[in-house]
């Protein structure tokens, strides 16, 4: 090789070790290798036009990643042989990684599946490999929370059968059918909702508060691995902003497809992050920040900033924004409330908030915790105290797009309950919102297919017809262990056996759900 | 305040998750279990997915094979991520060092021009079989219904971009890093007879659509062919050529080809032993695949070690597949 | 309205000399300490230079090293090999 040319800069030399490995089929006709690409109406003219979102070769990768685990395990162990869980602020901290463990982490795993998928879908080589980083990270996630939990999961209840709940038990199919949802869709659909929405949009707001959470609440594992699976996610982020610019950039037409995919997945995952407020809020012995705050920093503000950046394509901010900024003050005491009354039928235990953090959520929402919340809840710490816990028996009405209870109020009203109704084909459908109702309007034909689970226990699906059958032997909660009231279940007595000190007299527990 | 610690509340309470505890029962598990057993949903799935309607989202139907648990195939490695990972660190400091050495003192830009050009034809385009590789393997990462096979599946995924990378930079280092050869060797892959059957081969891998044929026939019938003939024998027929420091840029595909036996073999194994069903459905597609992945390698083997060396290989695979109860055919073993 | 750019990084070593190489090269931005991570905005553009972390740290540093610490980003990327801009256009 005598002449040479100009040697390769950074960005071709990844071009060169990538995409350029791929080639033009003749053998085979492209649309047969690669036959999902079209179905979606996404017009694509020129994968060359892709910009790499990151330029990791694989021994970088390795060399990273590698660095990164062993970081990573040098503090599970040593948090395991310390027992580190008795570090944490208080046992009720315990119940968020509960929701994390059963709520999260399985999407971390279809994560993996989706991003497998999609890593082999498309036709542009350099989309594909990006993809494929993202499906081995997202299994770095899913596996490395096992092994964050494994500790805690051997000191405390509620842990100990994550995924086989996340298929069934009733709330979780809130995540579950987000990630189905996303998952049945194309690959450009896909990677509007997870890399785009859920990934650049909202993932600050589920990620930041658990680690800060678990930073405030002395859990050292947790804070690690979410920190060190963080440090994955910016290169996921910047893949969620490219890939939408990408699509935009390649045609016109793809611009109306966007939108509506961004109006509906910005919902989707607002939706979802109702769980997240609520850990935030109500779950957290030491607080962060309230889920408002954090709905401002990181909604408002950066995701106002994103949008405006996304305007010269066309794109407007996500249709009910309006509803959801105004549903900050509202959604995690909701959302509580709800758990609070069915906690007989959640893996893990729920309380009513101490007075000082009582106070603490006046403070924070000043204009609607004390007028709209407050009194209910001070109601419901009375009748625990007095040996008469609420519990809530009758099965509520799920929307028939995110699967949460119809428990949301009107965003000009709070005192009513926001419901939606349409027919579709004879039968009658129900919705939290205007925003899940669209969903369904745009697609009736997947939405009419969610397994719901209220419905599917009246079905007698579910193992039984009792809500004590279906929660122990369908799944897998172990009665008044796992969950309901924690004052004075094993999880507290434990924690006040370790922290040397004695149940007080009045919180003595009685079973009401079955 | 003194805390006392009573020693009831420091006993664990149980030993593993309970999904793990029903498979091994309740005794500490290890990481590679928690990691990688029953993690994945398997029910209940909410929507058919728009690109395969007539299957739920996880569906056992999407390869022919039938296994009560996929999960009885395990990895004998016990790579879950950060295994994994940890390992091929290790295994891309030697690869680097080796590079640099190789860049330092211009073992490659020493050789003759015609080895050069040999290089360029007969090893570099060999990473456009690694992105085919790549592509399938992903495939199966997303198809497969256990995490123990999906996962085995997307580690290979992401070998195969690097084993693809580091065949790129044999190509970087004679060009210094012009890409030009890259583009050279480029031609040789979509033009030169001696590739066509191969690239035949590769794209009509890209349509099959069960992920156990496709498995079977990239990482056991292709991989088992393909890897010893070019990393062994013309490894040693390069050698002869004098350019024996090539041996040092292909150090990871040799160790990575043995080290992947363990896991293929182990994988073939139990989804033969599970079934008779399996079994013919399996040996229907070595008789189909076996022959295609010998005639893709031919043009090869009469261009560096001899047809005998292919032959011998196919010998070799012969073997290792009658241990698991497979046989190929064409061959005098 | 504001149009903010951020990254946020672990609290940790690697972190004071990163944060020492943007405040040089940012002078406008903004440093938060927040539980266990500190983020750093700024309106509009960010950017990290290679040649001033090489300073900082007295060694040789690629830009890539950052990704181990990094936890989150806000505004779009451009990276290569002697920086890393995040901006809002």
């Amino acid at each position: 090789m005598a002449i040479k040319n100009k040697k390769l800069n950074l960005k071709d030399k990844y071009q060169y070790l990538t995409r350029d490995m791929a080639w033009e089929p003749t053998y085979q006709k492209k649309e047969d290798i690669y036959p999902d690409e079209q179905f979606e109406g996404i017009k694509i003219t020129d994968w060359s036009q892709w910009e790499d979102p990151f330029r990791l070769t694989m021994d970088a990768y390795w060399k990273y990643q590698a660095e990164k685990e062993k970081k990573l395990y040098a503090i599970f162990d040593a948090f395991a042989q310390n027992n580190g869980h008795q570090n944490i602020t208080d046992a009720r901290y315990v119940n968020a990684l509960k929701l994390f463990l059963s709520g999260v982490s399985p999407l971390e795993y279809a994560a993996f599946q989706g991003y497998a998928r999609v890593g082999r879908q498309f036709s542009g080589a350099g989309a594909r490999v990006a993809c494929q980083l993202q499906a081995i990270d997202e299994l770095r996630h899913s596996q490395t929370q096992q092994h964050a939990m494994s500790h805690y999961n051997k000191h405390f209840n509620g842990l100990h059968d994550a995924a086989h709940q996340h298929d069934r038990i009733w709330f979780l199919s809130v995540p579950k059918s987000f990630f189905d949802d996303a998952r049945s869709a194309g690959p450009f659909e896909f990677l509007t909702a997870i890399s785009f929405s859920f990934e650049y949009v909202l993932t600050n707001l589920l990620f930041v508060p658990f680690m800060s959470g678990a930073a405030y609440n002395g859990d050292m594992a947790t804070v690690t691995f979410g920190f060190s699976a963080q440090s994955d996610e910016a290169r996921h982020m910047t893949l969620g902003l490219e890939v939408i610019k990408f699509i935009l950039e390649q045609h016109e037409d793809n611009v109306p497809i966007i939108q509506r995919w961004i109006d509906k997945w910005f919902w989707r995952g607002f939706r979802l992050l109702s769980l997240v407020g609520m850990m935030m809020d109500y779950m957290l012995p030491n607080k962060v920040m309230s889920w408002a705050e954090a709905w401002e920093v990181y909604y408002e503000q950066n995701g106002g900033a994103l949008f405006k950046d996304l305007e010269r394509y066309g794109i407007r901010p996500p249709k009910y924004q309006d509803v959801a900024n105004a549903a900050k003050n509202h959604v995690s005491h909701q959302a509580w409330g709800t758990f609070y009354q069915y906690s007989q039928a959640t893996n893990f235990h729920t309380w009513m908030p101490e007075e000082e953090e009582m106070t603490w959520l006046s403070e924070k929402y000043p204009e609607t915790f004390d007028k709209y919340y407050r009194a209910r809840f001070e109601h419901w710490d009375k009748e625990q105290k007095e040996g008469r816990r609420f519990y809530n028996n009758t099965l509520p009405q799920l929307c028939q797009v995110c699967q949460i209870p119809v428990i949301f109020t009107e965003k000009d009203d709070p005192s009513v309950f926001s419901h939606r109704q349409i027919k579709h084909e004879g039968e009658r459908y129900h919705f939290c919102s205007d925003g899940c109702c669209d969903i369904f309007k745009n697609e009736p034909e997947k939405y009419i297919q969610a397994w719901l689970p209220v419905h599917q226990i009246y079905q007698g699906n579910c193992g039984g017809a009792d809500v004590a059958t279906v929660v122990e032997k369908y799944y897998h909660i172990n009665l008044g262990v796992d969950n309901m009231e924690y004052h004075g279940s094993p999880d507290h007595q434990r924690w006040l056996d370790i922290k040397g000190l004695k149940p007080l007299q009045s919180n003595s527990e009685k079973k009401t759900a079955a | 305040m003194t805390i006392e610690i009573k020693t009831t509340s420091v006993e664990p309470i149980r030993n593993t998750y309970s999904a793990i505890a029903r498979r091994f029962g309740d005794k500490p598990a290890t990481r590679y279990q928690e990691a990688s057993f029953d993690i994945e949903a398997k029910t209940n799935f909410h929507y058919r997915p728009l690109w395969d309607p007539k299957r739920t989202l996880n569906d056992p139907s999407r390869t022919a094979m039938q296994m009560d648990d996929w999960y009885a195939v395990t990895d004998p490695r016990q790579f879950f991520y950060g295994a994994y990972v940890g390992n091929r660190a290790k295994m891309q400091e030697a690869a680097e060092s080796n590079f640099g050495f190789c860049d330092k003192r211009n073992l490659l830009t020493r050789l003759p021009e015609e080895t050069q050009h040999q290089l360029l034809r007969l090893l570099v385009p060999l990473r456009h079989v690694e992105l085919g590789a790549n592509m399938n393997n992903s495939k199966i990462a997303g198809d497969a219904i256990a995490t123990t096979v999906a996962q085995m599946h997307m580690f290979a995924a992401t070998d195969r971009l690097g084993i693809g990378q580091y065949l790129s930079r044999i190509a970087l280092l004679l060009d210094g890093s012009t890409g030009k050869a890259l583009d050279e060797s480029k031609t040789f892959w979509m033009d030169d007879e001696l590739w066509q059957p191969m690239r035949k081969l590769v794209e009509d891998m890209l349509v099959i659509d069960d992920w156990f044929e496709l498995t079977l026939v990239q990482n056991v019938l292709l991989d088992g062919l393909m890897y010893p003939l070019i990393y062994d024998r013309m490894d040693a027929w390069l050698g002869e050529q004098g350019a024996e420091d090539v041996s040092l840029l292909t150090e990871f595909q040799r160790d990575w080809f043995k080290e992947s036996l363990r896991w293929t073999n182990a994988m073939t194994k139990t989804v033969v032993g599970e079934s008779e069903g399996n079994r013919e459905q399996l040996q229907i597609w070595v008789t189909q695949w076996e022959p295609r992945a010998y005639e893709a390698l031919k043009p090869i083997a009469q261009a560096t070690t001899g047809l005998d060396a292919l032959d011998e290989i196919r010998a070799e695979l012969s073997v290792r597949l009658k241990k698991v109860g497979l046989e190929s055919t064409g061959v005098q073993a | 309205m504001s149009q903010k750019v951020f990254i946020a990084f672990q609290d940790n070593d690697n972190a004071r000399y990163l944060v020492e190489a943007v405040m040089q090269d940012n002078p406008e931005a903004e440093v938060q300490h927040q539980p266990a991570m500190i983020r750093i905005e700024a309106e509009k553009r960010l950017v990290i230079n290679r040649a001033t972390m090489e300073e900082t740290l007295g060694r040789e540093w690629d830009v890539q090293e950052m990704l181990i610490d990094v936890i989150s980003i806000g505004g779009n990327v451009d990276e290569d090999d002697d920086h890393f801009i995040l901006q809002w256009n």
